[in-house]
């Protein structure tokens, strides 16, 4: 019993971190209508400043709040620079455009801090806490389930309470109509894509301290939260949290109790996601879509 | 199919003369690059061949993915997977069985579309981006799987297989290199035939009609379901021989050979090689693939990647149909010059 607990735990915390990736994932869907498979490279880079922050003497809070405005900036910019200009190509078009993305900041990272796996500090005291008899969890893994509490928490608030987080829903539901009352459409566009970087940033710097810092590991989180997105729809914010706690929780659940499960872990996401979108192609919380043949 | 009764491409008399009249000088090309595909085996040596081999491998493989790509308009981010199932088929065989070398790519093929009809069937019907996400989710997958205990029995785990392949009979006179080399032309032509055959007959016309307009193919009466399976099926097939062909000529697979990147690679391939052009693009695309790596690599580890987004992305701006599209544009640049003197 309390090792299916200490299982569950670990699986909500890692769940937490693919759905903040899954709710970046969201928030360039419906914004642009494009999946941005460079999201897991983004997040490394990020990452990886933070740990230059770090390294330079910075503390480690003020290092991830300042890494995640350089990331918020960062993308706005590569939004307006590289992918604008896209904006109404083809499916081929958009996603070659985001290969090379995720191909060029691969290896900008690679080039500027090196393929050697690094350890990343946590942002939380080391050690961990007895919650019941043999029941021992890291602080970190805690730390970083209420992490993602907060930073699912400051999301919902900024959409449903803030001018601008209604603008920006305003924008992804109609551009027509958004412009018609004034709202700056292509600002909120650039402005998805920030917002998506800084909590991808967050979601790297709670996941670095767990499996190491080098530029390849941005890639299984991707999937994942990938997976989680599809499978709580990837039109609904709410629904991609969800569905991220649930792929954590399924992970954590696999890698424990079936043979080999560890290793098979990325083709459960595989599978997970082939069977969402032939079973139901919008999740579990997304808008079907209709279309007019 | 009662279609093939018809004359479905039909053209202009006129027209027709004119292209009957330019065959056979573009038949004597195609003999001619053959045969200097052939001859090249007395003149190049050692590394030089290995790299024939490796390119003439990967360009299979991308003539296949650019029929699923550029003529069925079906993005695949994973076929990767299937040139890793083809190369570990092949290795198998050698093995296990000890069968020729020459013969494994048949196997492996056959092996490669039994597991693309279990990975297609349920993926074929995605369209567009969700396509591409779910094959972007198996090629991620596939390094983990060969690396798999639970097959390492067959495939050596981690640690990989070395391939012992014996060069071709005594009175051929030809080298291990040279006998792989022959061997891997001798399928480039099949593939490059079949290919060319494919994509300007019947089925290519439904290729295209079917990536044009769905619904409108339909209702000329293409099969759109058919004509999406045959593209993916072949495409499956390419990939999976080409990666037989490349781990003979590699003699070793191992799951690093065959990492994430791999599928990342043929895709770029195909992008900068040239959609839809069925021979010079894939060519130049796996020249590509193959040589940048070994030019940049020496300066700046992991610098491939960022040649590859770089031309990626300057491809998708200027000329979406890759290094064969720019080639053709300065070929009828010189010959509108050239006729206006």
């Amino acid at each position: 019993m309390t090792f299916f607990l200490e299982q569950l735990i670990i699986g909500l915390s890692s769940g937490g971190i693919y759905a903040i990736m899954a709710l970046a994932l969201v928030m360039i869907y419906k914004s642009t209508g494009h999946v941005n498979l460079a999201q897991g490279e983004m997040a490394v880079f990020s990452t990886f400043i933070a740990w230059s922050l770090v390294q330079m003497g910075v503390p480690i809070w003020p290092a991830i709040f300042l890494t995640m405005a350089v990331s918020f900036v960062g993308a706005i910019v590569l939004e307006r620079v590289v992918v604008r200009p896209f904006a109404e190509a083809d499916d081929l078009v958009i996603v070659a455009v985001f290969v090379g993305l995720f191909l060029g900041i691969h290896s900008l990272a690679g080039a500027i801090w090196k393929y050697e796996v690094k350890p990343f500090p946590s942002a939380f005291s080391d050690g961990s806490v007895n919650l019941m008899q043999d029941l021992s969890i890291r602080i970190h893994t805690l730390g970083s389930l209420a992490t993602t509490g907060a930073v699912l928490a400051a999301t919902w608030f900024f959409f449903r309470y803030t001018r601008l987080g209604l603008a920006l829903r305003a924008a992804a539901d109609n551009h027509e109509s958004s412009r018609l009352v004034g709202i700056n459409v292509s600002f909120m566009l650039a402005l998805g894509w920030g917002l998506a970087a800084g909590i991808g940033a967050v979601a790297g710097v709670m996941i670095a301290p767990v499996t190491f810092l080098d530029p390849g590991m941005g890639l299984a989180p991707l999937i994942f939260a990938l997976a989680g997105a599809l499978l709580g729809g990837i039109t609904s914010p709410f629904g991609a949290a969800l569905g991220g706690l649930i792929v954590g929780v399924l992970e954590a659940m696999i890698s424990a109790y079936v043979p080999y499960g560890i290793e098979f872990r990325e083709l459960i996401a595989l599978m997970l996601i082939l069977s969402v979108l032939l079973v139901r192609p919008a999740g579990l919380f997304g808008e079907i879509v209709t279309r007019r043949v | 199919m009662a279609m093939h009764d018809l004359d479905m491409t039909h053209v202009n008399p006129e027209t027709r003369k004119l292209t009957k009249s330019g065959l056979p000088l573009a038949r004597l090309g195609y003999g001619g690059a053959a045969l200097a595909l052939v001859a090249a085996t007395g003149v190049l040596e050692g590394y030089e061949l290995f790299l024939a081999s490796s390119i003439l491998s990967y360009a299979i493989a991308a003539m296949g993915l650019n029929v699923l790509m550029g003529y069925n308009g079906q993005i695949s981010l994973g076929h990767g997977a299937f040139f890793a199932i083809g190369a570990y088929g092949a290795a198998i065989c050698i093995d296990r069985f000890a069968v020729p070398f020459a013969l494994t790519p048949i196997i492996a093929g056959v092996v490669g579309m039994g597991a693309g009809w279990l990975i297609g069937k349920p993926a074929l019907k995605l369209e567009g981006v969700y396509l591409a996400l779910a094959t972007f989710g198996l090629a991620i997958a596939t390094p983990t799987v060969l690396r798999s205990d639970l097959f390492s029995e067959w495939t050596g785990g981690v640690q990989g297989l070395f391939l012992l392949i014996n060069p071709a009979p005594e009175w051929t006179g030809l080298d291990l290199d040279q006998s792989i080399y022959v061997a891997v032309v001798l399928y480039f032509l099949i593939f490059a035939f079949v290919t060319l055959r494919l994509v300007r007959g019947l089925n290519g016309k439904a290729w295209i009609a079917t990536r044009d307009n769905p619904i409108a193919a339909r209702a000329m009466g293409f099969d759109v379901t058919r004509a999406k399976t045959r593209a993916f099926v072949f495409s499956v097939l390419a990939c999976s021989v080409g990666g037989a062909l490349s781990a003979v000529a590699v003699q070793f697979v191992a799951p690093d050979s065959f990492p994430f990147f791999l599928s990342i690679s043929l895709f770029t391939a195909v992008v900068v090689g040239g959609l839809c052009s069925p021979l010079v693009g894939p060519l130049l695309g796996a020249s590509f693939i193959v040589m940048v790596p070994n030019l940049t690599e020496e300066i700046w580890q992991g610098g491939s990647w960022a040649v590859y987004g770089a031309f990626i992305i300057v491809i998708m701006a200027i000329q979406p149909r890759g290094l064969a599209g720019m080639l053709a544009w300065v070929r009828a640049k010189v010959t509108a010059t050239s006729n206006n003197d």
